[in-house]
């Protein structure tokens, strides 16, 4: 069985490295449906993509988290990214190959994959 | 309706992040002797009151203010009694929220319990001020992940890394193969 108290030896190694608390204003938001209606239709996948790949890429100002049902369940998977003193944009239909795009082009790069948001959808 | 039990862990843990909850209590039982599978989710949440908790298992009933229909509970609800077994609930405004389901385990009708790694990994990364504690239990014999412990190890050096999910990632896999000892829930 392992156990958890292995954390310590990972902490031991990282102590060494300064890591600055990001502050959560400052912290750019990737959003993920996690409703009935998100799961069913894909969300765990995309949000594992999410998560795995600002973390892979080394992204520090970037905070994934999960929300309910925001009433439009036929868009579902829905991601929003939210950054600070820009305006939310709102991606639906996502696959977890969408999201490796979306990280690359939007949160890398910083231009918006217009191709899957919503106003591209309706 | 989910094709496995954990997706409708998922699913039922949102209703704990909804109620805003600073701890919430995963327990999957396995028992071969009692032919059960038994889920439990608690939360610290801000509860329901014997009015809402009656409504909450039609699927017509939600707190959601966006949408008409509720299908988490009434799902998870469907999914133990289709398996031959049971679901309770039990909430108290301003303390939190209890989902228990029962599954009959050796039931051709009951969905298999599927990735829970996947299930508690998406909640702790989504969730990093929320303690979760999930155990896992088969035969007597179990394993408590505890994101208080991991808290507690850490301190003031952020605990959100690759290394860190990486293991937690392991520890979850590779303490659930040991326990299922070849066994497929």
């Amino acid at each position: 069985m392992k156990s958890l108290e292995e954390l310590t030896a990972i902490r031991d190694k990282m102590q060494a490295i300064v890591n600055l608390r990001i502050e959560d204003s400052s912290c750019t938001k990737i959003v993920v449906g996690m409703a009935t209606c998100g799961i069913a239709a894909g969300a765990r996948p995309v949000l594992k993509a999410f998560s795995d790949g600002v973390q892979s890429k080394g992204i520090k100002d970037v905070m994934v988290t999960q929300e309910g049902c925001i009433g439009l369940c036929k868009y579902e998977p829905i991601v929003e990214v939210v950054a600070p003193g820009k305006e939310k944009v709102t991606y639906v239909n996502m696959t977890a190959e969408k999201a490796a795009e979306v990280i690359e082009q939007h949160i890398i790069g910083g231009n918006v994959v217009t191709k899957y948001t919503i106003n591209s959808a309706m | 309706m989910f094709s496995d039990i954990s997706l409708n862990i998922l699913d039922i843990v949102q209703n704990s992040v909804s109620a805003r909850a600073s701890l919430i209590e995963i327990t999957v039982n396995i028992s071969n002797a009692e032919d059960t599978l038994t889920v439990v989710i608690k939360d610290n949440g801000c509860g329901m009151t014997d009015s809402e908790l009656m409504k909450v298992v039609d699927p017509f009933y939600t707190t959601g203010n966006k949408k008409s229909v509720g299908l988490g509970v009434p799902f998870f609800k469907m999914a133990a009694q289709l398996s031959g077994g049971r679901f309770e609930i039990d909430s108290e405004k301003g303390k939190g929220t209890e989902v228990k389901a029962i599954f009959v385990l050796s039931s051709i009708d009951r969905m298999p319990l599927g990735n829970m790694t996947e299930t508690i990994m998406s909640v702790v990364k989504a969730n990093r001020n929320t303690d979760i504690v999930y155990s896992y239990t088969v035969d007597s014999k179990g394993f408590v992940f505890d994101t208080r412990q991991i808290r507690k190890i850490f301190g003031d050096i952020p605990c959100d890394t690759h290394e860190v999910n990486d293991f937690i990632q392991s520890f979850l896999n590779e303490n659930t193969a040991e326990l299922n000892s070849g066994a497929n829930y």
